[in-house]
Parts: structure tokens; sequence; C-alpha cells
């Protein structure tokens, strides 16, 4: 294919020059970081050196960094950690969460709530915004956690989650952020949105996949999640997976460093994509918030036409994004999220996401511009509705 | 670059069938339909339109408009192949089995939603007869009894649903009786019955 154009970085992002060089430079690092003889320390040096970037990343403790294998492990724990402590029989024993997490935390809600636990959902408006006029009026004194994902991986619109902290913490609530999107393309700082959990995976900033992180503030209970071992306290036992931290810590670093300029250049790119989608093709919807949103992405919906097809016109030449379509998940239903936020059933079906990285450029978003009107044109002349009544 | 290199998601047929779809119903051609078909909802993202033009009780041409995803659009126009210049009869007995056969096949969770093309082909043929005031030998032909015990039939669920009739199982064993005496076709029962809810958008 001459062409290829990734605009699927919300799924996962390739790693980045820097984090593929020192990967190979360390390949030799075989020592177990457990271990007390010369192999071994080196291994823990570099594990704890790439430990103080992710806390320099995310503006928390170094001591407060826990590896995991990814922010499904380091959501589903945080679950598990509540669930244990009510069973222990805390008089906090529910936990609040919203309509649009992570399906590692959507489907572990459905196992608890299935086995009994009180787990109530936060809705969003039609933004896909978190209400915290609801929040707050689901708080009380037995509420143990409230969790509230930072960004939207399919929308892109990011949440209050300052305030929603500041909710929870009123009424004596622990709470959690998934920031897996928000990191490395929005400031996040535990410190001064005084997050006590926070859920992050390398893989979506240009780091190797397979490794995370779950972050616990001092303060904060943790139970442990795999037993066996004395890593990392005690709490997550496993030979440490040693050269994807490594890799994990130099693109914490690059995160941190070149974040105004991925910022800035996100944005741009973006605009740029909705602008000219808005000014080449009629009846398009910009799904999300009109001004909190992440940079690099974009989800539109294009009545009339489906995104899987779509999805599969755009691959054949050469340009990758994901849908919220049904067709393209293997399930009936189309993107919960799109429907949370009250959007058309239809409209989710042809919903299209592209979520831009740091190496995209301007002439893909010009391909993509080229390439795309004929297309949704095709579909929408294949198509058996033809009125636009939205 | 890697050492791997994948398929595309759907066979070569398929492929070209999505890429250059055959008889679709282009509106600037005025075609004139003896009888039309629709099937599905847009609210379930599979919809299939067919009209068909009848020439000595066989099919002349067919026009088709799918919204749907890439094997919904292949399959309908694989459909419009195997039909244009069938008999009535045969082409009422298409089976999406023979679709997904002749498209070199479809992965399995996309059969039940997206190979829709034979349904709105009898509906087309359906319409057909009904428009010109003729009986239609082939609906109770084509039947097959899911339930033995009370002799309920495939069509006679999908009518049933079709018409707003039923909308649950429960409903369903009221109305027929189905899988109320030995119980065995329960399970396939129920399968057809969310098969043709959700086909018909209900």
């Amino acid at each position: 294919m001459d062409k290829y154009i990734y605009l699927d970085n919300n799924a996962t992002t390739q790693m980045a020059d820097e984090v593929r060089e020192i990967m190979r430079e360390n390949e030799s690092l075989y020592g177990n970081a457990s271990s007390m003889h010369r192999a071994g320390r080196d291994a823990e040096c570099a594990i704890e050196w790439a430990r103080e970037e992710v806390a320099k990343l995310i503006d928390g403790e170094k001591s407060g960094v826990y590896f995991t294998s990814g922010a499904s492990e380091s959501n589903n724990t945080i679950f598990s950690t509540f669930r244990d402590i009510i069973d222990d029989g805390s008089k906090r024993n529910r936990i609040i969460t919203t309509t649009i997490e992570h399906p590692s935390i959507i489907e572990e809600v459905k196992y608890l709530k299935g086995k009994g636990y009180r787990i109530d959902e936060v809705g969003v408006d039609c933004y896909g915004k978190v209400k915290l006029d609801e929040l707050k009026s689901m708080l009380g004194d037995d509420v143990a956690l409230v969790s509230v994902m930072w960004a939207n991986n399919e929308t892109g619109t990011i949440q209050d989650v300052k305030e929603a902290a500041e909710l929870a913490h009123s009424c004596g609530a622990y709470f959690h952020s998934d920031a897996t999107q928000a990191i490395g393309k929005i400031p996040v700082s535990v410190k001064e949105c005084g997050i006590d959990y926070l859920s992050l995976s390398a893989h979506k900033f240009y780091g190797p996949k397979g490794i995370g992180v779950l972050y616990a503030a001092a303060k904060a209970p943790l139970k442990p999640f795999v037993h066996g071992g004395h890593q990392e306290g005690g709490l997550r036992a496993g030979t440490y997976n040693t050269l994807n931290i490594i890799g994990l810590g130099e693109a914490a670093k690059l995160a941190r460093e070149g974040l105004k300029e991925e910022y800035e250049k996100l944005y741009a790119l973006r605009e740029k994509l909705r602008k000219g989608i808005l000014e080449r093709i009629d009846h398009v919807i910009i799904n999300g918030h009109p001004t909190d949103f992440l940079p690099g992405t974009l989800n539109a919906s294009f009545p009339n036409a489906e995104g899987e097809s779509i999805l599969l016109y755009l691959d054949m030449e050469g340009i990758e994004v994901s849908t919220g379509s049904a067709c393209a998940t293997g399930s009936l239903e189309p993107s919960y999220v799109l429907l949370a936020s009250g959007l058309d059933v239809e409209l989710a079906h042809g919903s299209i996401r592209f979520s831009l990285g740091r190496y995209n450029t301007e002439s893909d978003i010009d391909y993509t511009l080229e390439k795309l009107p004929a297309i949704i044109e095709r579909v929408r002349t294949m198509s058996t509705r033809k009125g636009f009544d939205k | 670059m890697s050492s791997f290199m994948s398929q595309w998601v759907y066979t070569d047929t398929v492929k070209d069938h999505f890429m250059n779809p055959r008889n679709l119903w282009d509106e600037k051609e005025d075609f004139q339909a003896d009888g039309i078909g629709e099937v599905g909802s847009l609210a379930c993202g599979d919809q299939m339109r067919v009209g068909i033009q009848v020439k000595d009780d066989k099919i002349s041409a067919l026009r088709w408009l799918t919204y749907g995803c890439a094997s919904a659009i292949a399959s309908t126009s694989m459909m419009s192949e195997l039909a244009v210049g069938m008999s009535l009869e045969d082409a009422y007995h298409i089976t999406p089995n023979m679709i997904t056969d002749a498209l070199g096949g479809l992965p399995e969770h996309k059969f039940h939603c997206s190979v829709l093309g034979d349904k709105a082909l009898r509906a087309a043929i359906d319409d057909y007869l009904e428009k010109n005031g003729r009986p239609n030998p082939y609906k109770a032909n084509t039947a097959k009894i899911i339930c033995e015990c009370k002799g309920v039939t495939d069509v006679q669920i999908e009518e049933l649903v079709k018409n707003d009739k039923v909308k649950t199982f429960e409903e369903l064993q009221a109305l027929t009786g189905a899988s109320t005496a030995c119980g065995k076709c329960r399970g396939r029962i129920k399968e057809h019955l969310e098969e043709m809810l959700h086909i018909y958008g209900k």
C-alpha cells in the first residue's frame, strides 16, 4: 500500500524512536530486579529511574507509583481493593462511577453489581460531560470511592476531574481517575487535582504495550492484587518487566518534556480536520464537547452512512480510523459512550473517530480530506435512507 | 515493517463486491420496480431495500440499496447476482447460506445480522404477487417447522414479529403455544425470535 495514514492513536500509538532506542540499548539488562547482585541492582536502578519519571509526569510521589500490566489491570485493581474494603465491613459500602468509563471499569462494575455490591453510575450531558450536580446528589457518608475518567477515549471530552475529586472528598470518599487518554495530551497533576488513585497505560503515549501504572497517594489504601512476592511493596507480585518499564520511563519523560508542543500540534491538526470535514461534507455532526476536548480526538457522525463501511473504504485508501458502529464490534449495540450522551442510535452507527498523534502531519490531514468526501458520498448513495431529518 | 502480513477482514470475493457492488439502485436510473421489499432498520445497523422487475415469472432485473457494513453490502450485491435470471420460485428459496458460500464465507458474527438480502428479495416477490392480485404459493412452502409439538414454523414467527404481534418469547408462547409442550425447541425458538426482532428492528 502506498499511503499509510494512522489516525487511530487513541487505540494505541507506535513507540517513539527514543523509546525503541533505550529499550534496544538495555536489552542485555536481564537481571531480576529483586536480586542483590550486580545484575539485579542494575535492573532495579533502571526501574527506579522509570518510577521517578512517571512520578514527575503526573506530579505525584515516587512511592505511589505501582507498575501494572496496563490501565485495565489498574482499573480492575482499584475496584477489587474497594471490594475487599467493603467485604472487611467498612461502613462506606457504596461506589460511584460514570456511564462512559472504559470497559475495564464498565464490565467490572457489572460483575460486582451481579455479586450484590452497591454501585451507582452518574450520567453525562449531550457533550459527554459527567453531570456534577447528579454526582453531588448521589454522594453520602456511605460512599467509599468515586471513579471518574479524566478524558474519554471515544469523544475526547475532558471531565471536570478537580471538581469531581473535591465533591468526592467533601463526603469523605476516595477519588480515582482513569487518565489513560489524558496522559501526554493535557496536563495531569494528581497533586493539583487532589487525586487519590490514577490509572495509565504506556502504549497510549508512545511507550510499549503491556505496561502501565496504578498510582496511589500515600494515605490511600491498597490491597495486594497479585499475591506471591515482595515486589511493589508486597502489593503486586511478579518479576519486574524491566525492559517495558524502561520504555515506559522514557515515554513518560518525552510526554512531560514535549507536552506543550504536542498539545499545540494535535490541536491544530484536529481543528484543520474538523473544519475541512464541515466545509466539504454536508450533514455532519461533531460529537463531544465543543471546547473541553482532547487535542487530537475528533468524533464525527455521518447520517445515512454506516461506520464500518466508511472505516473499510478509508482502510482501502490507507487511512486508519475507528467507529462506534455495532458492526465493527461484533455486538448488536453501537457505542455505549455515544448513546450515553443521548446521541441517536443511527448516528452512533454512523460515527467515526479520528485520533491524531505525534507522527501525523498536515499532509495526512490533506489526504484524508481529499478522500473522505467521496467515500461518504458513495456510502450515502448506496444507503436505503436518503433524506436528512436531523 | 514487520514479518507479519494480515489478510483483509473479509474474503477477496467480499472485497470485490464491496468495492464494486453489482446492480446498485442508482436514483438517476429511474428503475421501475414491479415489486419492492425492505428489511432491517437503521437503528439496528443494517437495512436493505430490493426492487425487482419480473418477466414470465422470472427476475429480469434487480436493484438494491443497503445501509450497513461491508458484509451487508457485499452479501446484497452477491444476492443480486444470484437472483437475476432465476424463476420467482427459485429466487424465493435463496438462503443466507447460498449467499455466504458464494462469497467464500463470512465471519460467524456477521452471518446473522448482515445477510438480509434474501429476506428483502422474498419481501419484494411477496409485494409483486400481492400487487398483481396473485396467490403466493411460495410463502407456505418455504416454512420450516421449529416447534414440532405445536407445529409452529419459522415463517409464522417472522410474520408475527413483522406485524408487531409478538415482542417476547412469552408472548410468542401465549399466542402460538410454541415450546409449551416438550420444550425441546426452546433454544431454537428463542434464537429465531431474537434474530427476527433484530432483522425487523423491533
